[in-house]
């Protein structure tokens, strides 16, 4: 591109900068009484312009001289996806081990813990939802609906029928399961995209029978004091009732509030673990096999004799049920849950996560969570911008990475190596 | 009969402008098959720019009339549209034919972007907006006493309706622009190959439907008097359902579900429940889907092997 174009290009770029910013940016309204007064920003206007202007400018000129040299690929690649996934394997290790000595750290303190309790709920919400999307292929925007089913059964089992966390957690994944079963009879028979969009109402659903079922559910104040698991039986608080003794005595510790926070750690920790053995173990299953073939070819499995219904709904009841877990150890963990706490954006920061992470991928889906959970307590400062600059990254990461972080789709089964016969 | 007749009359009201979103939503799914999901946004957007700009008029002198009302909606068009185009051309030509999610996952990322945007440019507080056109006329009166009322904006936003669905028509099926769109539509390769700059049509289609939003976003500002940095979502969500239920990638479809979203949504709080009027569009389509998945008007999707 000769540099005249790139001026013209550029200009074209500012003159729409121009026009989005000019209104939107540069008047803000002031609430002054009953008429609202305004407020010029022109100079944040120029600035926008000038950034746009530039911007455009430089990256055209950049491109064109780069567009000269040809990439070279093919053989390269190959080469490269099998040390992706060599590398892959050693991260995982060491992502393992890591997560495992986490809180021994001299750094862990009650918010490095509590973040990393944060990361891993998202990991195995991933991993849950990676079932769904990833593995079968089928595009969920209400997954939070499971999430939400799960915390919403914890709370009221225990505190309607007083059953502890060991007992609601299978309940918990029960009652989530019948739900996908519930969502996903009806609509599974649906191509892609109305999946997706039948799934995001579906979670709207939910939310709002949450938050007007006021007698059963609390309504939009939620429900509050949700007992807390026991570590077998013992407290972690700082005196026993009667007759019973807590976690820093049994033990002779020191009471401290950390205790709790690292027992919560190694909880989801475990849970988290759990659901990455049992989803590879189940690709490895018949069920699995059919997953990631309906993902492939749906045709194809259908004239194989796969039932494509049957398969589906496994898909949703087990990405349900991950969910439903993951929920109710949130409830837990929180004490204290509402249905702010599962709104749209949660369904979309999971799916983010899922993508992100590269499909399939499972310590894709770690790092992607890492990412989205730390990038905005990284800007937690600037409260303003926090979820701004989030929904900008997901625009930029998806750019720089449409197959996400670890792109590499590794088939889970492929076909012993054949040798062709000698001429 | 009266309480219906009201009812319905606001309904209509309300779907006309969710069918308005919804012709978004549906020409850009005909012509490259993915959900945009910032389109709320864009309508949000809208709703935005008519406060600002009434404001501004305010401020120098102008109170509000009919004649104010028609210059904030017409300049309201140009910065919309700039958005469409700038939405297309940021988060979703770059991730042409990568995988299907790709797109979807940038637009999500762009609408919760826009909407935090508003939110820290203009505050989070609801903006008020003047009262302009007030008043209206009785249709019939009830032996109980009961009025039928219909308000001049009511008219105003569906005689603007019907205008913007004629023009957009004629602009479909007579012009150049209409033609190449169609011709993405139905195979973009081939129209590629007989010289049509996809691009630029696929461009253009974002401006259309953005420009359409930001007029169902002026008219609901002025019908609400209220506007707030999160409205494009749930109203898009609908305008998306309506967009399904019409039959997506046919536009007459996309009015007619948007009508009819709006009839049950009023119809629904009126009779039912006014918390769970969400509920029951969500339900509608479901049971839209499951019975006729190919919408009202839509033409069933032939997979080929």
């Amino acid at each position: 591109m000769s540099p005249l174009h790139a001026v013209r290009d550029a200009a074209i770029a500012a003159f729409v900068a121009l026009a989005v910013a000019l209104p939107i940016v540069g008047v803000r309204t002031v609430d002054t009484g009953a008429v609202l007064g305004v407020d010029f920003r022109l100079d944040w206007v120029a600035a926008i312009v000038a950034t746009v202007f530039l911007g455009r400018l430089c990256v055209l000129l950049w491109m064109g001289r780069r567009e000269r040299a040809p990439r070279q690929a093919g053989m390269l690649e190959t080469t490269a996806l099998g040390w992706l996934a060599l590398i892959g394997r050693f991260l995982a290790y060491g992502i393992m081990g890591f997560a495992l000595i986490l809180p021994m750290m001299s750094f862990a303190d009650r918010y490095v813990v509590d973040t990393a309790t944060q990361v891993l709920i998202y990991v195995m919400l991933g991993w849950g939802l990676n079932v769904v999307v990833g593995l079968a292929g089928l595009l969920d925007l209400g997954y939070v609906a499971f999430y939400a089913v799960g915390a919403y059964s914890y709370a009221l089992l225990a505190q309607n029928f007083g059953l502890n966390f060991w007992q609601c957690l299978p309940l918990a994944g029960l009652f989530a399961a019948f739900f996908g079963i519930l969502l996903g009879f009806p609509v599974l028979r649906l191509r892609g995209d109305y999946l997706a969009i039948v799934t995001l109402g579906f979670g709207e659903m939910i939310r709002i029978i949450l938050n007007n079922w006021a007698s059963f559910t609390g309504g939009p104040n939620g429900l509050t004091s949700i007992p807390r698991p026991s570590f077998f039986g013992l407290e972690f608080s700082r005196s026993a009732p009667e007759g019973e003794q807590t976690f820093h005595q049994f033990f002779g510790l020191e009471y401290s509030t950390l205790h709790r926070l690292v027992f919560m750690y190694y909880l989801i920790l475990i849970l988290a673990f759990l659901t990455s053995w049992a989803v590879g173990r189940m690709r490895k299953l018949p069920v699995g096999r059919a997953w990631e073939a309906l993902r492939e070819d749906e045709i194809a499995c259908q004239s194989l004799g796969i039932n494509r219904t049957m398969t589906k709904l496994t898909a949703f009841a087990i990405g349900a049920s991950f969910g439903g877990f993951a929920g109710s150890f949130f409830a837990t963990r929180q004490g204290f849950i509402s249905p702010e706490s599962f709104t749209f954006i949660e369904s979309a920061t999971i799916l983010a996560i899922v993508v992100l992470g590269g499909m399939g991928s499972q310590v894709g889906v770690v790092l992607a969570a890492t990412v989205l959970v730390l990038l905005p307590e990284v800007f937690r400062d600037l409260a303003h911008y926090r979820m701004m600059v989030f929904g900008l990254a997901m625009v930029l990461i998806m750019i720089w990475r449409p197959k996400g972080f670890i792109g590499a789709r590794v088939p889970s089964i492929r076909l012993a190596d054949f040798r062709r016969p000698a001429a | 009969m009266e309480y219906f007749l009201q009812q319905a009359i606001n309904g209509l009201t309300l779907g006309a402008v969710y069918g308005l979103i919804a012709i978004g939503y549906t020409m850009v799914y005909g012509i490259i098959g993915m959900i945009n999901f910032a389109h709320g946004e864009v309508y949000m957007i809208g709703s935005f720019i008519a406060v600002i700009l009434l404001a501004l008029l305010g401020a120098w002198g102008f109170p509000p009339s009919l004649a104010i009302l028609l210059i904030v909606l017409l300049a309201a068009i140009p910065f919309t549209s700039a958005f469409g185009w700038a939405i297309e051309r940021v988060a979703y030509r770059p991730l042409r034919g990568s995988f299907r999610l790709a797109p979807l996952i940038s637009a999500i990322g762009m609408s919760i972007f826009l909407q935090n945007l508003v939110q820290f440019l203009q505050g989070a507080r609801n903006k008020p907006v003047p009262t302009a056109l007030p008043g209206g006329f009785t249709l019939m009166e009830a032996a109980s006493g009961f009025t039928v009322q219909v308000r001049w904006l009511q008219i105003v936003v569906v005689a603007m309706t019907v205008i913007l669905m004629v023009g957009l028509t004629l602009l479909i099926q007579r012009t150049s622009f209409g033609r190449a769109q169609r011709a993405c539509e139905q195979d973009m390769k081939m129209a590629m190959l007989l010289g049509i700059d996809v691009n630029a049509t696929i461009a253009r289609t974002f401006v259309l439907g953005a420009a359409l939003a930001g007029i169902a976003g002026v008219m609901v500002a002025y019908y609400y008097n209220v506007v707030h940095f999160y409205d494009g979502f749930l109203a898009g969500l609908k305008a998306f359902t309506a967009a399904v239920l019409g039959g997506i990638g046919s536009v007459p479809g996309a009015m007619l579900g948007g009508l009819l979203i709006g009839l049950i949504e009023a119809l629904w709080s009126a009779y039912f429940s006014i918390e769970y009027k969400d509920v029951a569009v969500f339900s509608v389509l479901v049971l839209v889907l499951i019975f006729r998945p190919t919408g009202i008007l839509g033409r069933p999707e032939i997979e080929k092997v």
